[in-house]
């Protein structure tokens, strides 16, 4: 994938900001420019999350794509925030840590890397709280 | 609104078929679909192909006109569309040909898959099958397909209690059925300890807890229901066909561990049928891993949720059992080409219902197809009998 790709969503993805819609109190964490429950009625305003939540339900990935290959095996879950919105994201532990319900923190963390002379991404990643 | 029969069918056989291209399969699969109407080509009013991924798979876009040209239809000038919904496109062209006869707008529409899948290597593979979900929300946190399965596997088992037996027993049986099927991929059973020992691709699913990559293709023909006797002895309707959408990503679902979108599209199918869920006798599931038939069985509303394992256990889905899930062997057995598997179900249950499936003949005078995209987002349902 490109540079601006990721570049127009490094604010979001770096420090976790989503957005809020002002109308029905929903957070929204992937970002939404428009809330699912008002629609047009809706206004949305951006949000920093606490980054704080807890595993929904999680996965060990031990075949991945190519750029995420050399992290095998690793944690991949579903996290709830505190503020209700859940995101897919990995969580930094022992293969056999995660367990549903489990706090969690977010953390700025590399995500991958596009081949040796590729982009480095980075991102929001989860460790136990 | 006209009433539709399905006349011809058509596959490839499926597996790796490294003799055989992208515009072959779709060749191939045409053709018998032709000869199994008793068409010339001639007839074609107007096509409609599922395909995933051409883009990705073999590099080549503009794949209607493509097929098209090679299936020496290029002088008709006859409209010809691809449509995509990842491993649903198969669905999505059947439905889009069954509306173009429904509505009058086209009398013969021919409907097909096509993948070729075994072109690119399998990280190449993996990656763009990755896109049949949120890539900028899912993959680029590193979920992989059977990833992202697994989180509905261990919602499911946290919720219901299923046991890792119980679900091998889903690739056992389909396997078993498979066996039975002259164009699956695996034409031979698998035990339970087969499943239980294979290697761990996420956790809890084993590589035997997944679908094939495949190539492979598929291609049925539709007309109006009162021109059918014209190409077949053994026309089979089209009782009711239903679509639904969801959230692209799993993590924004109602609940994990149900697809909304199937309920969504089996009522719609359903309430066109005027049927009853009793009154379906075998169904094709979209069982890319096995954690999905489950719940495909729960969710099409025949069984209440958390029981398929025990009744997959007591052997209620198979082809002799109270519901035949799956009799062609499944994704897991007969293959998976992404695009041409909601065409491939289609092809199965006319043949059940013409009698004409052999080893793993089903007695039934109704069945159903279930055709899901990425974890849930898109679901087409179609519900057919005997004319």
């Amino acid at each position: 994938m490109g540079v601006p790709r990721y570049w127009r969503k490094q604010k979001n993805r770096y420090n976790l900001i989503g957005t809020m819609c002002k109308t029905c109190g929903s957070y929204y964490f992937p970002p939404r420019e428009l809330c699912p429950k008002c629609r047009r009625d809706g206004e949305i305003v951006e949000y920093q999350f606490k980054g704080t939540g807890k595993i929904v339900t999680y996965t060990i990935i031990r075949t991945a794509a190519k750029e995420y290959d050399y992290l095998t095996p690793y944690v991949v879950a579903i996290i709830e925030l505190d503020e209700g919105t859940r995101m897919t994201a990995q969580v930094i532990c022992d293969i056999d840590k995660p367990y549903i319900g489990m706090p969690v923190k977010s953390v700025f963390r590399k995500i991958t890397e596009e081949g040796k002379t590729g982009m480095l991404v980075y991102g929001t990643k989860f460790v136990p709280a | 609104m006209r009433e539709v029969a399905v006349v011809g069918v058509g596959l490839t056989e499926f597996g790796e078929k490294w003799n055989t291209s992208f515009r072959n399969l779709f060749v191939e699969a045409g053709a018998h679909a032709l000869e199994d109407a008793g068409m010339g080509g001639d007839e074609i009013d107007e096509i409609f192909v599922g395909n995933m991924s051409a883009g990705r798979f073999v590099l080549q876009e503009h794949v209607g006109a493509l097929i098209a040209d090679y299936a020496g239809l290029a002088s008709n000038h006859i409209p010809v569309t691809r449509v995509e919904a990842a491993c649903a496109s198969g669905g999505l062209a059947f439905r889009q040909a069954y509306t173009a006869v429904a509505s009058g707008l086209s009398d013969i529409v021919v409907a097909a898959g096509v993948e070729k899948m075994n072109d690119v290597d399998g990280s190449e593979t993996t990656d763009a099958l990755a896109g049949a979900a949120d890539r900028e929300w899912e993959g680029l946190a590193g979920a992989t397909f059977p990833g992202l399965y697994s989180l509905i596997a261990v919602d499911y088992i946290h919720k219901y209690g299923l046991t890792r037996e119980q679900l091998g027993m889903v690739s056992v049986k389909n396997h078993r059925n498979g066996a039975k099927n002259p164009i699956a991929q695996f034409q031979k059973e698998i035990t339970l300890d087969t499943v239980l020992n294979s290697t761990l691709v996420a956790d809890p699913l084993r590589l035997m807890d997944c679908s094939p990559v495949t190539d492979g293709a598929a291609a049925v023909i539709l007309c109006p229901l009162d021109r059918a006797k014209e190409f077949t002895d053994t026309p089979v309707k089209i009782l009711g066909v239903g679509q639904a959408t969801d959230t692209i990503s799993l993590h924004d679902r109602r609940d994990i561990s149900t697809l909304d979108a199937t309920t969504a599209a089996a009522n719609v199918a359903f309430r066109q049928a005027k049927v009853e869920r009793k009154d379906i006798g075998m169904v094709e599931v979209h069982d890319c891993f096995t954690i999905a038939e489950l719940c495909a069985i729960e969710d099409l509303g025949f069984a209440k949720k958390g029981t398929a394992g025990k009744l997959t256990e007591e052997g209620w889905t198979a082809l002799d059992g109270g519901l035949p899930i799956n009799p062609s062997g499944g994704l897991k057995a007969c293959g998976h080409p992404v695009g041409a598997t909601g065409i491939k179900q289609v092809c199965e249950i006319t043949t059940q219902l013409r009698g004409e499936a052999g080893a793993r003949q089903v007695d039934a005078d109704i069945g159903m197809t279930h055709n899901v995209g990425g974890t849930g987002a898109t679901v087409v349902c179609n519900i057919l009998g005997r004319a």
